[in-house]
């Protein structure tokens, strides 16, 4: 039971997916989000972001999908497949912390929209989109409206819709920080099963040490002003993880270490 | 949830927010009309029997004579005997009202889409539909009657006009309304700009639309009776405003009272009718629509 603390942020052996070099943005205002960030993405791993809010995890996140590009420095995928226009395709599900999903639309509706954006026919569109609400536990919800469902059951539908394509890779930005512990503790469970199922890799942005830790192989400390990485850790603890693995010594022993990090990140 | 096999079983009900069932309600209906609509319908409609007994009182009480107030009664005799040519009237005047809207529509939410495509030539075009709404119709419709020279498509332009703003900002402003994230989750899957307007902006922007609608319906027919007031002072028109002009100059007060009726029931139908489409259109999903229990 060690904290390996990795120099080379990827794990030795599994493949970098995505390559964050030297990466830094400044907003128009003046505001410095990120500096001179560096992290690799192994095929396959989840990884959290963790840190106070403002540290800059979210614009990192969207520089990852492509929403805004970094002042400075580059990300880079390993694989690169182009689509129709000649655009790189990213492969890539994400998911706001709002369910942000269409609410003039079902939740089937919601579900298939990358696939109809992507211009996949109608039939096998929505058998997909089905077999993915299946998934997240909404069978029989299918016509139902956003509002017509809770905050965890919309969150599940904008996870579905983040899942649809099958993605290399799963970006989410504080998915659950506005559920009841409940809920978030039941999505969380429902997360590492799709996860260990589907093989993608997830970064999944939180401020929670407990969230990050129940949920990561890794999880990447930063601090602010300006956001940067301040630590790197590695949660050595076996999948599946339950509600065994949340009352264990072990998960308290992880927390402790990820809280000292973080309070480090923080003064700092 | 030791083994990871991802049948929907796999999620319990636990009474968490799986259990939870939908908060949209259907209604209990009356007469095809909820149960709770009733009240509402009720109470404006006795108040005006209450209201048009009195006035019938008041009118047989003091003698008042015809030519200055009739009592409802004999306006609505008067409806009756004078209804071929009243209607024949109103049916002008509504199918000027209908094709007035229908234009306000198209090039309303037209030229929105095209705002939002382009930024300049919002910026450039959009003073000039503001100079059209803040200029009163009645002060240019003599002009455009005399410009235009049909007498019918006179009145739809001016019609038209006094129609057309609601929907072009109400439109542009629904159109811009597209949730952020939304916006860039369409980004992000590479959604060309058609795609974002038919998914995204256009429905996102429907309730909005629907707002100027409502006021836009009313809009056309007082646009098209004003300018029908213009064009009827000429002599020149056969719509129900130009009856009421008519009635005015022989004298038969309890016909003009009888078009003004038709005139103030078109609108009524026309606000009705519209905010029926609306309901219907928006009911599942938008706030405006919904009923929630507290
Ligand atoms: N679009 C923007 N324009 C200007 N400043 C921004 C913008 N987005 C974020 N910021 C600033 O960048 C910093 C990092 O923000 P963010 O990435 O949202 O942090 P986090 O997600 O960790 O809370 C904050 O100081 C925030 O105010
Ligand atoms: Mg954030």
């Amino acid at each position: 039971m060690n904290l390996a603390e990795a120099d080379r942020p990827a794990a030795k052996g599994a493949k970098t997916l995505v390559a964050v070099r030297h990466v830094s943005k400044q907003f128009a205002n003046g505001t410095i989000a990120v500096r001179d960030v560096n992290l690799d993405l192994a095929r396959g791993e989840f990884v959290s972001l963790l840190g106070p809010s403002g540290c800059g995890k979210s614009t990192l996140l969207r520089m990852i999908a492509g929403l805004g590009d970094p002042s400075v420095g580059t990300i880079d995928w390993a694989t690169m497949n182009h689509d129709a226009w000649g655009r790189p395709a990213r492969e890539l599900g994400f998911v706001f912390q709002d369910p942000t999903l269409m609410p003039w639309a079902t939740a089937l509706d919601n579900v298939i929209l990358p696939l109809k954006l992507s211009g996949t026919n109608k039939g096998e569109a929505e058998a997909r989109g089905a077999e993915m609400l299946a998934l997240v536990g909404l069978k029989g919800f299918e016509t139902s409206y956003p509002r017509e469902l809770s905050g965890g059951m919309k969150m599940r539908v904008s996870i579905a819709r983040a899942l649809v394509t099958h993605p290399k890779i799963l970006l989410m930005d504080e998915p659950f920080a506005a559920l009841d512990e409940i809920t978030r503790h039941k999505l969380n469970d429902d997360l590492l099963r799709l996860w260990e199922a589907n093989q993608f890799t997830a970064v999944f942005v939180t401020h929670s040490v407990f969230e990050s830790v129940y949920l990561s192989q890794r999880i990447v400390v930063m601090a602010a002003r300006p956001g940067r990485v301040m630590a790197d850790l590695r949660v050595e603890a076996p999948y599946p993880r339950d509600d065994l693995f949340r009352t264990s010594a072990d998960y308290a022993h992880w927390c402790r270490i990820a809280s000292e990090k973080l309070k480090e990140a923080i003064s700092a | 949830m030791t083994d990871a096999t991802l049948s929907p079983a796999a999620v319990p009900h636990d009474g968490t927010d799986a259990e939870a069932r939908p908060i949209f309600r259907e209604d209990r209906k009356v007469l095809g009309i909820s149960t709770e609509a009733w009240p509402g319908i009720l109470a404006p409609l006795g108040i005006g029997i209450l209201a048009l007994a009195a006035w019938e009182f008041i009118v047989w009480w003091r003698e008042i004579p015809h030519f200055i107030l009739p009592g409802p009664l004999l306006i609505a005799k008067t409806l009756v005997t004078d209804w071929a040519t009243l209607s024949a009237s109103l049916w002008v005047t509504l199918r000027i009202t209908a094709a007035a809207l229908i234009a306000a529509v198209s090039l309303g939410v037209g030229l929105a889409v095209l705002f939002t495509q382009s930024k300049w030539l919002e910026k450039s075009l959009f003073p000039y539909a503001v100079i059209l709404q803040v200029t009163p119709v009645v002060s240019i419709a003599p002009l455009i009657i005399i410009w235009v020279g049909d007498i019918n498509l006179s009145l739809l332009i001016c019609a038209w006009i006094v129609a057309f703003f609601p929907i072009l900002s109400n439109t542009i402003l629904g159109l811009n309304s597209a949730d952020h994230n939304l916006r860039n989750l369409f980004e992000l899957y590479g959604a060309s700009r058609w795609q974002t307007l038919r998914y995204l902006r256009l429905p996102a922007a429907l309730p909005y639309f629907l707002g100027g609608l409502k006021i836009s319906g009313g809009l056309a027919l007082i646009g098209a009776v004003v300018a029908e007031f213009v064009a009827g002072s000429g002599g020149s028109a056969s719509g129900l405003a130009y009856r009421i002009l008519e009635a005015g100059y022989q004298l038969k007060i309890p016909r003009m009272f009888a078009a003004l009726i038709m005139i103030s029931m078109s609108g009524i139908a026309i606000f009705l009718t519209i905010s029926w489409i609306s309901h219907l259109l928006l009911r599942r999903w938008h706030e405006s629509a919904l009923k929630r229990e507290n």
